[in-house]
């Protein structure tokens, strides 16, 4: 019972952690928190459930809105972010127009889809949607092995781009020192647009993921996971890619244990209690900024 | 035609102006000093050639071509690698990804060869390559930053302090890796607080006087005036080293 908890757990915190990198991986770089990360998880999801009904097989479908989702988050920075850098706005008006931004994909979305439930068309799962399989006393579904490992070979690539490529190094010298990066030669508009790239699309991956996992996508759906990733970095220590990963699976694990061992209605007061007592404990985060620095 | 030729270049920050016109040149494979006083406005140039900071009039030509208006990576790749003052290293990244990272620049250039090329000429960084950048000392830092300057073969090496916070040994050091590198032909623009040892391995040199320039002249010239003897070099007044 316990093992099965802590395995389903992991299914969810994989897919948190998608979403959260995303804003621990622009304010890495840009010290600023992107609001308009949740309405790219959702938009990306509607993209994936139009692609789909438009006939495409599902990994298809999943390939084109992921990239979508990267090229909106391209977007949302030349519209909403990289006119204020060049006037040197700060950080607290940045915040304010990709709420903005927000707003405008939310109402793009609700123009095209309607408010209610959507759901995948039937049979967009095939032989995934079918039946359990067996591990020892655990028991999953085609979709939640699939889930997880597309999240974490998306993490594993994340992790290696980070670490062994020049566009992760580059990332890595915007995030510590601007000045320096740019005095290498770096072209900071150019990494700062790939940052934004990767971090929408990891978001857009995760959208696409819970709509499936839960076989519902919804204009809400944003905002319902936008509070829990911002949880999440903060429990991680902002900026810390690392961090964000630890703390999403942290998250994941007491909210599907408090489902089974409370009751669902307390599922997040419990689990934004834990991280407030963590939080208590190291004020930071468990990671600071530095990690994604050191990547 | 000289590598570097800027003319009557005024900068500044919001409404303050550091910069009241500033022309000079510097030829190719010599090595030109600026010297002058803190907040003479020497930095501040420095920044404006690399394009961290706004020329508001005036113009800058760097190997034959006007970036005035360049974005910084351009003067980069265009062959002017800076040393910033107070080094700038990435202090959380390694030895080597520093070197790593402005190599990535150089496509034409096999990374691994040039940085292989430079732990010969400074082994303290080779046996340091692992290392958290920042946990390096002082002078180990100045060299990464000149290492990771040099790892692109730039055609000109600006360097703005570097010799600053250390001690005289390393300071000797230091001025040693300038030499040889203009021995190999790569031109150099030295802003220094060191005036004396500036002057001494300077071809050209430059005095900046509250954002103008003073004077100029050959370094042994400008060496051998009184006035430079008072202001700029006298013994024991550090105050006036600056």
């Amino acid at each position: 019972m316990l093992a099965q908890q802590l395995a389903n757990g992991l299914f969810l915190g994989a897919v948190y952690a998608l979403f959260a990198i995303g804003y621990t991986l622009v304010f890495g770089v840009l010290d600023i928190l992107n609001l308009a990360h949740a309405a790219i998880f959702m938009a990306t999801a509607f993209a994936a459930i139009a692609l789909v009904g438009a006939g495409l097989p599902l990994a298809l479908a999943i390939a084109i809105a992921v990239v979508f989702a990267g090229l909106l988050g391209i977007a949302l920075d030349r519209v909403a972010f990289a006119p204020l850098r060049a006037r040197n706005a700060g950080t607290l008006v940045p915040l304010i127009s990709s709420i903005g931004v927000a707003i405008a994909i939310g109402g793009v979305a609700r123009g095209l889809f309607g408010p209610g439930e959507h759901r995948f068309p039937s049979g967009t799962l095939g032989p995934l949607g079918e039946g359990r399989i067996h591990l020892g006393a655990l028991a999953f579904s085609g979709l939640d092995i699939v889930i997880l490992g597309v999240a974490l070979a998306l993490m594993g690539t994340l992790a290696y781009v980070m670490r062994a490529t020049s566009l992760g190094r580059a990332i890595r010298a915007v995030a510590e020192d601007r000045v320096a990066a740019a005095l290498l030669g770096l072209d900071l508009e150019r990494t700062i647009a790939l940052t934004f790239f990767i971090a929408s699309a990891l978001g857009g991956a995760a959208g696409i993921l819970i709509g499936l996992q839960y076989d519902s996508v919804s204009l809400e759906m944003g905002s319902r996971i936008e509070l829990k990733g911002l949880a999440i970095v903060i429990l991680g220590g902002m900026g810390s890619i690392t961090g964000a990963v630890i703390g999403a699976f942290i998250l994941g694990a007491v909210e599907v244990l408090s489902v089974a061992y409370i009751t669902s209605s307390y599922r997040d007061a419990v689990a934004f209690g834990v991280m407030f007592a963590i939080l208590v404990l190291r004020p930071s985060g468990l990671l600071g900024k530095r990690a994604l620095r050191t990547a | 035609m000289s590598l570097l030729e800027i003319t009557d270049l005024r900068a500044g920050y919001g409404r303050i102006e550091v910069l009241h016109g500033i022309t000079l040149r510097v030829e190719p494979h010599a090595l030109c000093a600026i010297v002058g006083a803190n907040g003479a406005g020497k930095t501040t140039l420095l920044l404006a050639i690399s394009r961290l900071l706004d020329a508001r009039a005036g113009t800058i030509r760097f190997d034959g071509r006007d970036v005035t208006r360049a974005p910084s990576h351009a003067i980069v790749r265009a062959g002017l690698s800076h040393v910033p003052e107070g080094r700038r290293i990435l202090p959380a990244m390694s030895v080597e990804e520093n070197l790593l990272v402005a190599a990535a620049l150089r496509k034409d250039l096999d990374a691994r060869t040039e940085i292989t090329a430079l732990y010969d000429r400074f082994p303290i960084l080779d046996t340091r390559r692992r290392l958290a950048a920042g946990s390096l000392s002082g002078g180990e830092q100045q060299m990464l930053a000149i290492a990771r300057a040099l790892v692109v073969r730039p055609k000109l090496l600006v360097l703005d302090e570097p010799s600053m916070g250390l001690a005289p040994k390393l300071v000797a050091q230091i001025f040693d890796i300038v030499a040889s590198e203009r021995a190999r032909g790569t031109s150099i623009l030295l802003v220094e607080q060191n005036a004396r040892k500036a002057l001494a391995l300077a071809d050209y040199a430059y005095v900046m006087e509250r954002g103008t320039i003073a004077l100029e002249g050959t370094g042994a010239d400008l060496a051998g005036r009184p006035e430079i003897a008072a202001a700029y070099l006298g013994d024991g007044d550090r105050s006036r080293l600056g």
